[in-house]
C-alpha cells in the first residue's frame, strides 16, 4: 500500500495532475457537503441562469449528510453516501469550476470524461466509519439550503480527512483496477 | 379459561426508543467477530487497511455512543405479537412510531425520511416500516432495524422461471452483487429470500439479515450448502473492502425460503452492509 500523500485544498491543476488511482491520500482544508435535493437544487439554479449559494471554483464537494451535532460536538457522524446519484449533475458542477469530489461507489461515463477535460479528480472515502471520519472535522457550518435538515450544504474544515484516489485526471478508476486483480 | 396478558403503550414506547439507540451505535458481537476473522484471512494489504478503519470505528462508536454510521437507517421492525397480549393506554402503531420519533431525537440521529416526490423531509425519521405477525402467546418480540440506504438501493427483486431452479438463483445473487460492486459499502451481508409471493420474497430476504453472522441455515442442508457456495463465488469477484480490491466482498449469505406458485420462482435479495444493525427485546 502506498504511503499516504498529504495535499491542502483548494485543488490545483498541479496537484489533481500529481494524483493516480490507488494514491492514500490525507485532505486537509476547505470542503462543501451536498447530496441528492442539494444538487437538484444547484442545477435548477444553474438552468435558471440564477447565482449559485456556493463557490465552485476550485471546491471539493462531499456527498454527505452527518448525523446532528450533540452538545459540545463539532459535527456528529460524517461519511460518504453513494456518488451515482449525483451523476447527471455532476459534469454541469465541473464545468463551473468543481474540481474535487468525494463519495463512495462508481461515477459514469459522462462524469469520468468531464473529469478528464477539467482536470477533477473523485476520491473515495470509507463507507460505514463515520464516527472515525468524524474525528477530521475541525469546524462545520451550514452555508445553503437550510431547510433541507440533513440535506443542507454544510461548510466543512478538515485535517488529514483519509481518502483513497478513484478516478484521475488521466481516466483511471480503482475499482475496475482492483476487482480485476482480485478476481478469481 | 383464557387468559389475557397486558401491555402498556408506555412499555412499548421506551423498548421501540432503548432498542433503536442501542442498534446504532453498537456492533454486534457476531458482526466483530467476523470482522476478526476477514482480516485474517483478507490478502490485500489495501482490503485489510479498510477492514481495520471498521474495526476501530465500531470501538469508537460504542465507547462514544455515537452512531457506527451517519445514515443512521429507515426505521424497520419486526414484531411478533402474542395473541394473548392486550394493548393498554394507547394504539398500538402510533406507539411505536412514538418510540422511533424519540430515539432519533435523543440519540442525535439523521432524520432520513421524505416524501418520495417532493422529497421534503418528514423531520423525525418516521413512518417507521412495521412487519408485524400474530404468533402463540401473552408476549411481543421486537426487533428494531436500522436500515441503511445506500445498501438498500442495491437490492433487487427476481421473478424468475421455475425452470431457471437452483442455478437461477445462484446466477441472480451473484450477478446483484457484482453489479452493486463498491457502491453498498462492502463487506457486505446478503439477504435472500427464495418463495412466497412477490412481497413475501422480499420480506424474507430482510428477515434473512436478522439471523447472527456465522450460522448457516437452521435446517435445511440444500440452503447451507447453497449459502456457502455462493459466499464463495461473490468472494471470488475482487470487489473487496469498500470495493478497493480484496477477497472479502461478502462477510455472510444468508438465505430463507418458503414454498410458492407452481407458476413462479421469486427471489429477493437484500443488501446490508457491515453495520447490519439490529437489536431484539421480549416484553
Amino acid at each position: 500500500m502506498n504511503k499516504p500523500i498529504n495535499i491542502h485544498t483548494p485543488l490545483t491543476d498541479e496537484i489533481c495532475e500529481a494524483l493516480t488511482v490507488g494514491d492514500i491520500v490525507l485532505l486537509t482544508g476547505d470542503v462543501i457537503t451536498g447530496r441528492d435535493t442539494a444538487h437538484r437544487r444547484l442545477s435548477d439554479a444553474v438552468l435558471a441562469g440564477d447565482p449559485l449559494p456556493v463557490t465552485l471554483a476550485g471546491a471539493t464537494l462531499f456527498y454527505a449528510a452527518p448525523t446532528p451535532a450533540r452538545p459540545g460536538q463539532v459535527i456528529g457522524s460524517i461519511g460518504p453516501t453513494t456518488s451515482s446519484r449525483m451523476d447527471r449533475y455532476t459534469p454541469m458542477l465541473i464545468e463551473r469550476g468543481l474540481r474535487g469530489m468525494i463519495g463512495k461507489g462508481k461515477r459514469s461515463a459522462e462524469v469520468r470524461d468531464s473529469m478528464k477535460r477539467y482536470k477533477a479528480i473523485y476520491f473515495g472515502a470509507m463507507g460505514g466509519v463515520a464516527a472515525l471520519l468524524a474525528g477530521c472535522v475541525r469546524k462545520a457550518e451550514v452555508v445553503a439550503y437550510a431547510d433541507l435538515g440533513p440535506e443542507a450544504m454544510m461548510h466543512l474544515e478538515v485535517v488529514k480527512f483519509p481518502l483513497v484516489v478513484v478516478n484521475d485526471v488521466r481516466g483511471g478508476d480503482l475499482y475496475e483496477d482492483a476487482a480485476a486483480r482480485y478476481r478469481r | 379459561m383464557c387468559s389475557v396478558r397486558e401491555i402498556s403503550c408506555k412499555a412499548i414506547i421506551e423498548t421501540v426508543r432503548r432498542l433503536f439507540l442501542e442498534a446504532n451505535t453498537e456492533l454486534g458481537d457476531d458482526v466483530l467477530r467476523c470482522l476478526n476473522a476477514a482480516v485474517s484471512r483478507e490478502a490485500s494489504e489495501i482490503g485489510r487497511y479498510g477492514l481495520e478503519k471498521i474495526q476501530e470505528n465500531a470501538r469508537i462508536a460504542r465507547e462514544m455512543s455515537v452512531p457506527l454510521c451517519q445514515d443512521t437507517g429507515l426505521a424497520v421492525l419486526f414484531v411478533e405479537m402474542g395473541q394473548d397480549v392486550r394493548i393498554i393506554g394507547g394504539n398500538f402503531t402510533d406507539a411505536i412510531q412514538k418510540g422511533v420519533r424519540q430515539a432519533y431525537r435523543d440519540g442525535y440521529f439523521r432524520k432520513s425520511v421524505c416524501d418520495p416526490l417532493s422529497r421534503r423531509n418528514t423531520g423525525d425519521n418516521t413512518p417507521a416500516i412495521i412487519h408485524s405477525e400474530i404468533v402463540r402467546g401473552d408476549k411481543i418480540k421486537i426487533v428494531a432495524m436500522p436500515k441503511g440506504g445506500g445498501s438498500e438501493n442495491m437490492s433487487r427483486c427476481f421473478m424468475l422461471l421455475p425452470a431457471a431452479g437452483t442455478e437461477g438463483v445462484r446466477a441472480a445473487v451473484v450477478e446483484s452483487v457484482a453489479d452493486a460492486g463498491p457502491n453498498p459499502c462492502p463487506p457486505v451481508i446478503v439477504g435472500v429470500g427464495i418463495g412466497g409471493s412477490m412481497e413475501q420474497s422480499a420480506i424474507l430476504a430482510k428477515k434473512a439479515l436478522l439471523r447472527p453472522l456465522g450460522e448457516s441455515h437452521r435446517n435445511d442442508p440444500r440452503l447451507q450448502r447453497l449459502e456457502r457456495e455462493i459466499l464463495g463465488e461473490i468472494n471470488k469477484l475482487g470487489i473487496g473492502p469498500h470495493g478497493y480490491g480484496g477477497f472479502i466482498t461478502a462477510l455472510a449469505v444468508h438465505i430463507e425460503m418458503m414454498p410458492c406458485h407452481i407458476a413462479s420462482l421469486p427471489v429477493a435479495i437484500n443488501i446490508q452492509c457491515h453495520a447490519t444493525r439490529h437489536k431484539e427485546a421480549v416484553i
